[in-house]
């Protein structure tokens, strides 16, 4: 399908351009056919060429990467970077090199910061910043409505013109039909991406954890499914009938797979996503009773899980996002009712989905690598790929490296990650973006030899 | 030798026929014209009650002065709590007393859980959110075995208000485990979805509930009518009600108190011989004693280096 | 089993017999109880209520205490089996002879003693011990002894009886590793 949107600008500080060799490594990018060892040579930030044997230009750096693997960098179309108003949780710098150490290249930042991103002060003083402190481009969404109140627009075409990434009240539905349908309309001028947190409030109520059998143990009210479900239906069609489009964020319920699925059958220009946490944890981590697994939409069972893997192998599910959502440690370390909901994710995100969905054989690399590219494409942005004439975005991973997660730290200033203290299998260990190195992995880096 | 008691979950059959067990003796110094033993003297016990209780906080403090141990009650209305001093914060204070065992009510599920993490002392639980009440179970387990001998085979139905009854979920638990059947029955709002996977049968009607051995009724609080899960009490009574004419005649009635007479309970069932509410109440201080007990005995710091030897050992056995 | 039998039935018997005809001589007059420390003291205790009851021709009150939650060391060690205690009768004005199997350190006696003060106040508590090991740590002595038996703090001495272990006997073992 022909991109929707024109590619909307992202921000980031200026680093020079490189010009670099990475010798030997396994390149892997489905989409441009590319899977064998080769070389990749990096000329003023953008790829000259693919080849073996490749020449090194003068004072290139030569990354020796026999047993690494190249890909194209991932893309992150939903992250909660704190900024402003919550700044000792997370902000734009220290967002940005948990991205980076995460193997993306580009992110998409949440608006429902303190104050809400629905003016265009906020926003432009945000991409001020940016071009300041962030370490890989980044884009900033707008709220849909004021305040993220979901009763008055924002305005919508100043945000897009000034350089609104997408439109969106994550955290919050947009609760009302008609509002939503207002939006919708307005997308054919504002001409940016609406992307949804789906939830009937009605039905999730106080809920903090999947309805189901071990919210019945354990005594807290839970989320049902159809929560998510019935607004996915109901807003794919209000979709259908403004010709609009929109996207789908955190997807966590077998029913929202179907609901995807049908309305994808019947023509409405939906996508969606799906986070790693999602991907590979269930209600039975929340059986702890740590606030740690607490987040929204919850953690739901093993079918759920099931049903979402398979959406993410069949293309259901267009692109992995982590809803990255920084906390403070000791707002974690309250009861799970009362805690916040989120966790963190970016640097963990390839780690989980390798170690727990591709080595045991339930996905392909290859599938894993083209869901984590694609998080940009909905919004207009280019899917980063491995092809001469492109700038270079471009991530190694060691696949065969083991590590404990949280152990080496984090480069978020948050800690509260749900796989915190699990062994896993794959490290990035370095991060081309826009041409420039925006991540090397510390230990490894001693290694790289420098022409 | 177990250090807290977070979760029915937590004890094995033995373990529960331990404390019963235990708690029979501590029935029998009740008895006595002095009630105390001096089992935990010179340790301290610390009372944390974030949520009004008398009942339940009146109990374990009379189960702490009759093992003749230090009591620290702290309630959360006029304390440091109150100004929003974090749960960790005040565990962390509290510590400071060096005491033997924490019993925290909470109205959040897993607070006891999180205590535990943050005290070197034995953690009970006693109310978190809508979780756990473990010694309300074991006190009416103790109480139906005083007055039944065993209770493999019973025929147990808890009725009422399932979904916020944190005292069904631990009764479920701990009847299962003594080898009772369990049915819970209440209004189709009131049970939570996949409830039976906790072991017991699930209905929506009293119908068969002439089969049980004991009903066990559940507090049906007014303010469930705000949240629609109940069109009225008077359905409510007409559905669930434990009146003269369902209480049949060998059943067994049981209640966690306080009881809402004309709700839950008619006013004659609740004083007839087959009610069994005062001698729940009664039972509360031995099994805490004996909760107490079980938990701090064994518990404590290594004996000094010229460690007396123990008493003579009774026999080989 | 490599322990030395000290004492087999037929002399466990005759010690019984003669604590008992003791107990009668020393107390001749006074209202006096029975009261066995568990496990093994209170068989014990009922025995020797027997045999005095017997000779005296008169009931003579019986009762057993656990001394559980009187022992000085319920912080350190886990605790064996607690099983409740039974004093039935009014303890006040009473001569009580306290039944133990055998005696060492004297702590649990100490424990039994203060047990007994929690039912009531006894006109006075004597001992009767069917073994005396040695190796006091309190200033506890035995009114009645069955037998002297001086002991290495590595041995250990076994009074079993007839309705818990079989038989009847007292010997010495060297200490198991726990």
């Amino acid at each position: 399908m022909p991109p929707r949107f024109d590619a909307p600008p992202l921000d980031c500080a200026s680093h020079p351009p490189v010009d670099l060799v990475i010798r030997g490594a396994r390149l892997l990018d489905p989409r441009a056919g590319l899977d064998g060892v080769a070389d990749i040579v990096i000329r003023g930030g953008e790829i000259a060429e693919i080849t073996e044997g490749a020449n090194a230009p003068d004072g290139a750096e030569v990354v020796d990467a026999g047993d690494l693997t190249a890909v194209p960098a991932f893309v992150d179309p939903h992250v909660h970077l704190r900024t402003p108003g919550r700044e000792d949780e997370e902000d734009i710098d220290s967002g940005t090199r948990a991205a980076a150490a995460g193997g993306f290249c580009a992110i998409l930042a949440q608006p429902n910061t303190d104050p809400v991103v629905d003016n265009a002060s906020i926003l432009a003083a945000l991409r001020e910043r940016a071009r300041r402190e962030a370490r890989i481009p980044t884009g900033f969404m707008a709220a849909v409505t004021v305040g993220q109140d979901g009763e008055a627009l924002t305005e919508m075409a100043e945000l897009a013109d000034l350089g609104a990434a997408g439109f969106t009240d994550d955290g919050r539905p947009v609760a009302r039909a008609g509002i939503l349908r207002q939006a919708l309309q307005y997308q054919k001028l504002a001409g940016r991406l609406i992307a949804l947190h789906e939830e009937d409030p009605s039905l999730s109520g106080h809920g903090v954890m999947h309805e189901g059998a071990v919210a019945a143990l354990l005594g807290m009210a839970g989320i049902p499914s159809i929560s998510e479900s019935t607004m996915i239906a109901r807003d794919a069609q209000i979709a259908l009938y403004e010709d609009a489009a929109i996207h789908i964020q955190h997807l966590s319920a077998r029913e929202s797979v179907e609901a995807i699925e049908r309305a994808k059958d019947a023509g409405v220009a939906i996508t969606c996503e799906a986070s790693p946490h999602h991907l590979c944890l269930t209600d039975e981590a929340v059986r702890s009773l740590d606030a740690g697994f607490k987040m929204n939409p919850p953690l739901r069972s093993a079918d759920d899980r099931q049903a979402l893997v398979d959406g993410l192998r069949s293309g259901a599910i267009d692109c992995v996002a982590t809803d990255h959502a920084p906390h403070a440690r000791e707002e974690k370390e309250q009861p799970f009712e009362v805690a916040p909901m989120g966790v963190t994710g970016l640097e963990t995100s390839f780690a989980a989905l390798h170690t727990d969905l591709v080595e045991p054989g339930v996905l392909d690399l290859g599938t894993v690598v083209e869901r984590m590219t694609a998080g940009g494409a909905p919004f207009g942005l280019p899917v980063p790929t491995l092809a001469a004439g492109q700038p270079a975005n471009v991530t190694l991973l060691d696949l065969a490296a083991t590590w404990q997660v949280g152990e080496p730290g984090y480069e978020s200033r948050s800690a509260n990650c749900a796989f915190d203290g699990r062994r896993m299998t794959g490290r990035v260990r370095m991060t081309i973006a826009a041409g420039a190195v925006a991540y090397r992995e510390r230990s490894w880096a001693i290694g790289a030899v420098p022409a | 030798m177990r250090k807290n008691l977070i979760s029915i979950d937590d004890l094995t059959r033995a373990d529960i026929d331990r404390i019963l067990a235990l708690a029979a003796s501590f029935a029998e110094v009740s008895g006595r014209e002095i009630k105390k033993v001096p089992t935990l003297r010179g340790r301290t016990v610390i009372n944390l009650f974030y949520e009004a209780s008398t009942r339940t906080s009146s109990s374990f403090e009379l189960a702490a002065k009759r093992l003749s141990a230090d009591l620290v009650s702290v309630k959360s209305v006029g304390s440091s709590v109150d100004k929003g001093e974090s749960l960790k914060d005040t565990v962390l204070t509290l510590s400071a007393y060096d005491p033997a065992a924490v019993v925290i009510r909470s109205p959040h599920a897993g607070a006891a859980g999180l205590v535990a993490r943050w005290t070197t002392a034995s953690v009970i639980n006693a109310g978190d959110g809508k979780h756990e009440h473990p010694t309300q179970a074991l006190l009416d387990v103790y109480t139906l075995w005083r007055r039944l001998g065993t209770l493999d085979g019973l025929n147990l139905w808890i009725v009422g208000d399932v979904l916020h009854s944190r005292v069904a979920r631990s009764c479920v638990l701990a009847f299962t485990r003594m080898g009772a059947e369990v049915t819970v029955c209440g209004p189709p709002t009131l049970i939570p979805r996949e409830f039976e996977q906790l072991g017991c049968r699930v209905a929506y009607s009293l119908d068969d509930a002439g089969e049980a051995d004991v009903l066990y009724a559940l507090r049906m609080q007014r303010e469930r009518m705000a949240g629609a899960y109940v069109p009225s009490l008077r359905e409510y009574a007409a559905n669930y009600q434990i009146d003269g004419r369902r209480l049949g005649a060998g059943q067994l009635l049981m209640h966690p108190g306080p009881v809402n007479r004309g709700v839950e309970l008619a006013s004659e069932v609740i004083d007839s011989p087959q009610a069994l509410i005062t001698q729940q109440v009664e039972s509360g201080v031995v099994v805490r004693m004996a909760v107490l007990y079980e938990l701090l005995a064994g518990s404590g710091a290594p004996a000094p280096a010229d460690a007396e030897p123990a008493p003579a050992p009774i026999g080989a056995a | 089993m490599n322990d030395n039998v000290v004492l087999d039935a037929e002399d466990m018997r005759r010690t019984l017999v003669r604590i008992s005809h003791e107990i009668v001589e020393k107390t001749g007059g006074s209202r006096l109880a029975v009261v066995g420390i568990h496990r093994r003291g209170a068989v014990l205790a009922q025995r020797v209520r027997d045999l005095v009851a017997d000779l005296v021709g008169e009931p003579i009150p019986l009762g057993d205490i656990d001394i559980s939650f009187y022992r000085d060391d319920v912080a350190i060690r886990s605790q064996p089996t607690v099983h409740a205690s039974h004093i039935e009768f009014p303890v006040d004005g009473m001569t009580i002879v306290l039944v133990d199997d055998v005696l060492y350190t004297g702590r649990t006696v100490r424990a039994a003693i203060d047990a007994l003060f929690d039912y009531g106040r006894p006109a006075r508590i004597q001992l009767a011990v069917v073994a005396d090991r040695g190796h006091r740590e309190l200033p506890i002595r035995p009114d009645y002894v069955g037998k002297n038996l001086p002991t290495a703090a590595s041995e250990r001495v076994f009074v079993r009886v007839t309705e818990l272990d079989g038989v009847d006997e007292v010997t010495i073992g060297e200490r198991m590793a726990a």
